[in-house]
């Protein structure tokens, strides 16, 4: 209750700070919803003849690639800006005031900022996957799975940014790997299957890509059966509780910029 | 508030070793530094002892460096301390439990924690969420404060359009909205001017009285020292050189008298040094440093070989004092 109250103001703030700056708010604002669209024509181009890819037709392949824009929406909108606000406040000093408070420090610096310019992406990727979905004929318990799909794939997104985003502690300036992430993310677009057997490997076992958008993909078309949810949750569940845990171990050797 | 059985703090042979790469100037070595790093250990803090007792104020001095502020982040739990034994208000600082963080505030003079592009009232909301604080209540701390250190007229600003001393000011008042009852201040003047100084010692003092709270406090400005503490803590190269009383301080470490004399006609330094350490000679002004046993004998005598206008015997500024403690190291 607190938490919900917390992030409420956060965002407020956070929004209010930007909106401080009024021409660069709008024209960061403009040009996000002009990349979405962009992006929505690209999608367009390259799905509207209709093929076949790694044994997926077009029709699925677009929840794939809905799940892998809103995966990067929310990295536009609260990812990134705040796991790279994090390396400033370690390089700063400023982390102090945060690990001050009594409330969860890891929370606090996951969830601080919000960037105004992913609500377009947001909006962009439902829109997607709510055409996706219709298109591949999901029903009622298709679209539920699709949800839960998501929410799992975000969380598992999430952990596995900030157990990068952690580093910072030792190496300030990290954020960039963040972006590297980011850019991984974004081959989740195509199925797993679309992609040849080494990288299925990696994409699968090393960065869990293939859990946040074709596994949830595979559950919500009914490809794979409904209980592998519970594996993707599984998998979201223990990478949180990783970086819920490194976190607590990189807090030891916060050195605190010099004051 | 409850009272915590025991001390405020309890701190055994605490240790802080720093390890830090180092790096020389220059293209050859900047390519070194990023391939291979030399790193060096710094001893930031070495094997300090002391206690506090609840609703005491402490100074802490010592040069730049002294490990001062390293101490009060092991204190405060921001950073682990390499070994030795720590206990504040009966928990151990570095687990950062919430009990032990609604009970302390840290307040730094070079770091801040309001927003920057919004005004003070926005840090404050956010802080009445973190620490469960009702809206009446915030509005009702809000305005006793911000009456107390004058500063009910900058609320709706951006924090970045506030002078330093304004700042500092709301500062404290968001450090302090919690209502800590352990205290810790790192240069909490630190840029202030004369009289933003001493409203921020009144604020402190006032804020004391009325609740009852514990304060542990660096400043390079005597003037804060002589005014808030009661006792101060001297370290030194990470090391502690003295705890004790002001009084006993300048007793100790300056165990003399300053003698101010304006004379008829200028006297040679030379015709001086046989009194006392000169301080200072430029012309007929002199001021000497004077053993306090010689101290009769030697006011006699120099009212008996020059013609003195004016003369005066005070305490030596605790500036001095403190130059004196750290140039000499003396333990
Ligand atoms: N984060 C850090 N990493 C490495 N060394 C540090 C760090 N912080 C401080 N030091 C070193 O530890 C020693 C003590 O520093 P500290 O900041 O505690 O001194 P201080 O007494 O607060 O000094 P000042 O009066 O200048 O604020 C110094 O030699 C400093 O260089
Ligand atoms: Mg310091």
């Amino acid at each position: 209750m607190r938490y919900l109250k917390l992030l409420t103001l956060f965002w407020q703030t956070s929004l209010a700070a930007r909106m401080e700056y009024r021409t660069a708010f709008a024209l960061a604002f403009l040009e996000a919803g002009l990349e979405a669209a962009g992006k929505l024509f690209g999608v367009y181009l390259f799905y509207a003849n209709g093929f076949d890819l790694g044994g997926w037709r077009w029709q699925e392949a677009l929840v794939v690639l809905g799940l892998a824009s809103l995966l990067d929406a929310f990295f536009i909108g609260v990812f990134n800006p705040n796991l790279r606000r994090i390396s400033e406040m370690v390089q700063d000093g400023t982390l102090d005031f945060v690990l001050l408070k009594p409330a969860s420090s890891q929370f606090w610096v996951s969830v601080q900022q919000f960037a105004a310019e992913g609500v377009p992406f947001v909006l962009m990727s439902l829109g997607l996957l709510g055409y996706a979905g219709a298109v591949a004929g999901l029903d009622a318990a298709g679209w539920l799975r699709l949800g839960l799909g998501a929410a799992a794939a975000l969380l598992l997104a999430y952990a596995v940014a900030f157990l990068f985003a952690t580093t910072s502690i030792w190496f300030v300036k990290i954020f960039n790997v963040v972006y590297f992430l980011n850019t991984i993310v974004w081959t989740g677009q195509y199925p797993v299957q679309a992609y040849s057997r080494p990288f299925r490997l990696f994409m699968t076992f090393v960065l869990p890509v293939y859990f946040m958008t074709t596994a949830p993909a595979e559950v919500a078309l009914a490809r794979l059966p409904a209980s592998w949810l519970l594996v993707v949750f599984a998998v979201a569940g223990g990478v949180l509780v990783l970086s819920r845990a490194f976190w607590r171990f990189a807090l030891r050797f916060y050195a605190s910029a010099s004051s | 508030m409850a009272e915590a059985l025991g001390p405020a703090v309890r701190a055994h042979n605490l240790r802080k070793v720093y390890r830090v790469a180092e790096k020389e100037p220059g293209f050859a070595d900047t390519l070194r530094h990023f391939v291979r790093r030399r790193y060096r250990e710094v001893e930031a803090v070495r094997g300090v002892s002391f206690v506090i007792e609840p609703g005491e104020i402490v100074g802490f001095l010592g040069a730049n460096g002294a490990g001062k502020t390293t101490t009060l982040k092991m204190l405060t739990g921001l950073i682990y301390p390499s070994g030795g034994e720590l206990e504040v208000l009966g928990h151990v600082p570095y687990r950062r439990e919430a009990a032990f963080l609604r009970q302390i505030t840290l307040v730094m003079g070079n770091k801040q924690q309001l927003i920057w592009d919004l005004p003070v009232l926005d840090s404050l909301r956010i802080n009445a969420a973190v620490y469960e604080i009702d809206p009446a209540e915030a509005r009702r701390r809000t305005r006793a404060f911000a009456e107390l250190l004058e500063i009910e007229d900058i609320l709706t600003q951006p924090v970045r359009k506030l002078s330093l001393g304004q700042r500092m000011k709301a500062e404290l008042m968001a450090s302090l909205f919690h209502l800590p009852r352990l205290l810790f201040l790192d240069e909490p003047t630190l840029g202030l001017d004369v009289n933003a100084q001493a409203a921020v010692r009144r604020f402190l003092r006032d804020y004391r009285e009325r609740y009852g709270a514990t304060i542990l406090l660096t400043s390079h400005y005597m003037a804060d020292i002589e005014a808030l503490a009661e006792r101060v803590l001297v370290i030194h190269r990470g090391a502690l050189l003295y705890d004790g009383g002001l009084g006993g301080l300048v007793e100790r470490f300056a165990p003399f008298k300053e003698v101010r004399l304006e004379l008829a006609a200028p006297a040679e330094p030379a015709e001086l040094a046989g009194f006392g350490e000169v301080a200072e000679a430029s012309g007929r002004r002199v001021r000497l440093l004077v053993t306090k046993e010689g101290l009769t004998r030697t006011v006699a005598e120099l009212l008996s070989r020059f013609e003195v206008r004016d003369l005066s015997v005070t305490e030596p500024p605790l500036e001095d004092v403190i130059a004196r403690v750290f140039s000499e190291g003396r333990v």
